[in-house]
């Protein structure tokens, strides 16, 4: 009495050939799309005016306040990190107090906490609720697992890192990392939002500590 | 108001014999983790449920081959996550079996109030999810689950002062435990348990009162007792259906003998009497922890002081199963020994791999919203499943 | 059923089978009797719960499938094993007969590549279908990379 299973077509892998060209995907932006090439020239525009600096960082000042103040994580919880990352969004180290509304849905949030172990069973359904997400958007890696395959690392199934299927801005180490740890994550994120760039490089991750 | 045969017509030409395919897919705000559930509708009904699982599969049993027995229970906390301590006591154990290693009194004493704080912990997370799922992050279900989550940090506050970490922890070792309670913890529990133990009655009352949990609860995914002995679901599942199987009485480890506590037994073998059954179960834990503190011996913590994570424990050749009541249900390792540090073959018996089988025999003839409730109410954690 | 029992019961019905006394009574067969032993466990042993059904790779002597069963009434456990043979991989299933059955014995076939006759829908069930090799065997090696992942 079962229905047909669907077929849901596999998701575009980007292949990296190598390390250099993961790096350079994680650092820069897109710059040809329409919205970018619109948007240098408006700036361009607005530089031609003496002061127009000003008017430019007062701009982008406001706008990365505004990013900063309301990033709304996707509950993406996979293991252990997922149950800390729900005690990070409850009454005693409220999140809700930073802006973060943990909000189901991937076409509504701004940031991805990657809570748990990314299993090769799992990596291509992460990618697709990544891709799902608009831009501007982050991705924190809560946990060894997420940072570089934790305490499974040997495994045959286990990812070795969240980093190899999408680019990380913050790593947060521990197993699990208590929600002190997470909360430190997000305002790192939120310094890292403060000197955001539509366009150009992104801010380099912080340190990877296993 | 259209009548009864009115409404009847209307939903049966309405739903007739095509069939969507829907994904509840691994991420899914009530899934509980990872999890994907292709459900096959007719209408509102479901007709056939394939679960599909193996999203959080990390290569425990054979990781089990490759590290000691002193490495190993740290990683074993993480398959069920959410009560680690259950799956450390049950390869612990049977380590311990195997060797013939003794345990001092006051190291099985700890293991018991460890592992009934754990119950305890891990069942305010399950009514928090559950009543979240049932309820809406947004809406009513929130409040128990944030309440619960209150309650939960205090036990886990213990815990941190106990072994140093609030999740996953390395506390259990072969022998006995590895850390002893620190001054004041005592006294700090009894007011933690108290706590709880009046706090779960407010919580109770609020739930049955409210005439939308009861319609969502009662009647909804009934399991009858053969198709649950059949399939080997174990724990609340078992005894919400009505047979009164609890590992702690019926097979007791660790000096669970002495204690004195009751085993809930309900016969309805709906999402409500697995409700009430834990529930209960709340009461009785916290009673198996008071007794524990009272009556808890002196003496040494570890018949093998010296095994810290780095140290190598021989066990001889042999096997054993060794099976713990952990919150979900029967939590088993099998474990394979051939004379060296480390394991020959390790398997888990996951009691959340054995509950989540039974889905697709219950689920179908309910509506998609019971879906989630009754998901909820079997308590799935994947790091068992999938191990 | 008491153990003792349950053992005389278990010698009079298959000759060629070993039991060893204690908790659980574990109980080996060829694998010829294997479906006709767990039959045989549910109705005359009453042992009507199942726990669980694995496997073990013992590498030159093959693979060897176990499986527990318990009698909650009489508190009464039951392990049953059966060792298939140099080289064998194939074994009956006990799907028809205990439903826990199904998803244990897929995963037996996902980690061991055992394949259960009579299992009404046997793929893998933790891996993914398109994976190759079965991880638990003792040929397998547990960091076995898996392309795109380094």
């Amino acid at each position: 009495m079962k229905g047909p299973i669907p077929e849901i077509p596999a998701p575009i892998w980007r292949n990296f050939k190598d390390l250099q060209e993961w790096e350079l995907l994680h650092k820069t932006r897109p710059v040809d799309d329409k919205h970018s090439v619109l948007f240098e020239s408006v700036t361009e525009g607005i530089h031609s005016f003496p002061g127009g600096f000003v008017v430019t960082t007062a701009a982008d000042a406001f706008l990365n306040w505004a990013r900063k103040s309301s990033v709304w994580p996707v509950t993406f919880g996979l293991a252990c990190c997922a149950i800390e990352m729900m005690a990070t969004f409850c009454s005693r180290f409220d999140v809700e107090r930073l802006g973060m509304v943990p909000w189901a849905s991937p076409r509504h949030s701004d940031l991805m906490i990657v809570s748990g172990t990314v299993t090769i069973k799992m990596a291509p359904m992460l990618l697709r609720i990544y891709d799902q997400m608009p831009d501007p958007k982050w991705a924190v890696s809560m946990g060894s697992c997420a940072n570089s395959g934790g305490p499974f690392r040997h495994g045959y199934h286990v990812v070795k890192g969240v980093d190899r299927v999408i680019p990380v801005d913050v790593y947060v180490p521990g197993c699990p990392p208590p929600p002190e740890s997470l909360l430190n994550g997000l305002l790192l994120l939120q310094e890292q939002i403060k000197h955001f760039k539509r366009t150009g490089q992104r801010a380099a991750p912080n340190e990877k500590v296993d | 108001m259209l009548d009864q045969s009115t409404v009847a017509r209307v939903e049966l030409d309405w739903a007739g014999p095509e069939r969507i395919t829907m994904n509840m897919g691994p991420q899914h705000p009530s899934s509980h983790g990872v999890f994907r559930a292709i459900v096959t509708l007719e209408g509102e009904t479901v007709v056939a449920v394939d679960a599909v699982i193996g999203y959080l599969h990390r290569c425990h049993e054979k990781l089990a081959e490759t590290l000691t027995y002193a490495q190993y229970p740290s990683i074993a906390s993480k398959t069920d996550y959410v009560a680690a301590m259950t799956s450390e006591f049950a390869y612990v154990m049977a380590a311990e079996e195997i060797g013939k290693v003794e345990v001092p009194k006051r190291a099985q004493y700890l293991r018991v109030i460890c592992a009934e704080l754990q119950r305890v912990a891990s069942h305010l997370l399950w009514l928090g999810t559950w009543c979240m799922d049932m309820g809406g992050a947004l809406g009513g279900g929130a409040t128990i689950f944030l309440y619960c989550i209150r309650e939960r940090e205090d036990i886990l506050d213990l815990f941190e002062s106990l072994v140093g970490a609030r999740l996953l922890y390395g506390f259990y070792q072969v022998g006995g435990v590895r850390y002893d309670i620190p001054d004041g913890w005592a006294a700090q529990c009894r007011a933690t348990i108290d706590r709880i133990d009046q706090r779960i009655g407010e919580y109770e009352q609020m739930l049955e009162q409210n005439p939308f949990f009861l319609a969502r609860a009662k009647g909804v995914g009934v399991v009858s007792r053969e198709l649950a002995q059949d399939v080997g679901i174990a724990g609340p599942l078992l005894r919400g259906s009505g047979i009164p199987w609890d590992l702690r009485r019926t097979a007791p480890y660790s000096s669970y003998e002495d204690f004195d506590f009751r085993i809930p037994v309900e016969t309805d073998g709906d999402c409500f009497a697995r409700y009430r059954v834990r529930m209960v179960e709340f009461r009785e834990a916290i009673k198996i922890v008071r007794q524990a503190l009272d009556k808890l011996p002196a003496g040494p913590i570890s018949s093998r002081p010296a095994l810290k994570s780095v140290a190598q424990i021989r066990i001889q050749k042999g096997e054993s199963y060794a099976r713990v009541e952990g919150p979900r249900g029967e939590v088993g390792c099998y474990l394979i020994a051939d004379g060296s540090a480390k394991p020959y073959r390790m398997k888990w018996r996951g009691a959340s791999f054995s509950n989540l089988s039974i889905l697709p025999h219950i689920i179908p003839g309910h509506k998609v919203a019971d879906v989630v409730a009754i998901m909820g109410s079997v308590d799935p954690v994947f790091g068992e499943v999938d191990r | 059923m008491s153990p003792d029992d349950a053992r005389s019961a278990i010698g009079a019905r298959f000759s060629g089978a070993e039991v060893r006394t204690g908790t659980p009574l574990v109980v080996t067969v060829a694998p010829g009797h294997w479906a006709e032993l767990a039959g045989f466990a549910k109705e005359t042993l009453g042992c009507c719960f199942f726990s669980f059904l694995t496997a073990v790779d013992w590498k030159e002597q093959g693979l060897e499938v176990v499986a527990k069963v318990d009698n909650l009434d009489d508190g009464l456990a039951v392990m049953m094993k059966t060792r298939l043979g140099p080289g064998v991989s194939t074994c009956a299933s006990l799907t028809p007969i205990y439903r826990g059955a199904n998803w244990m014995e897929r995963e037996c076939w996902d980690m061991f590549g055992i394949r259960f006759e009579g299992h009404p829908d046997l793929r893998r069930i933790l891996l993914e279908d398109t994976w190759e090799g079965h991880p638990l065997l003792k040929s397998y090696a547990v960091d076995t990379p898996h392309p795109p992942y380094r």
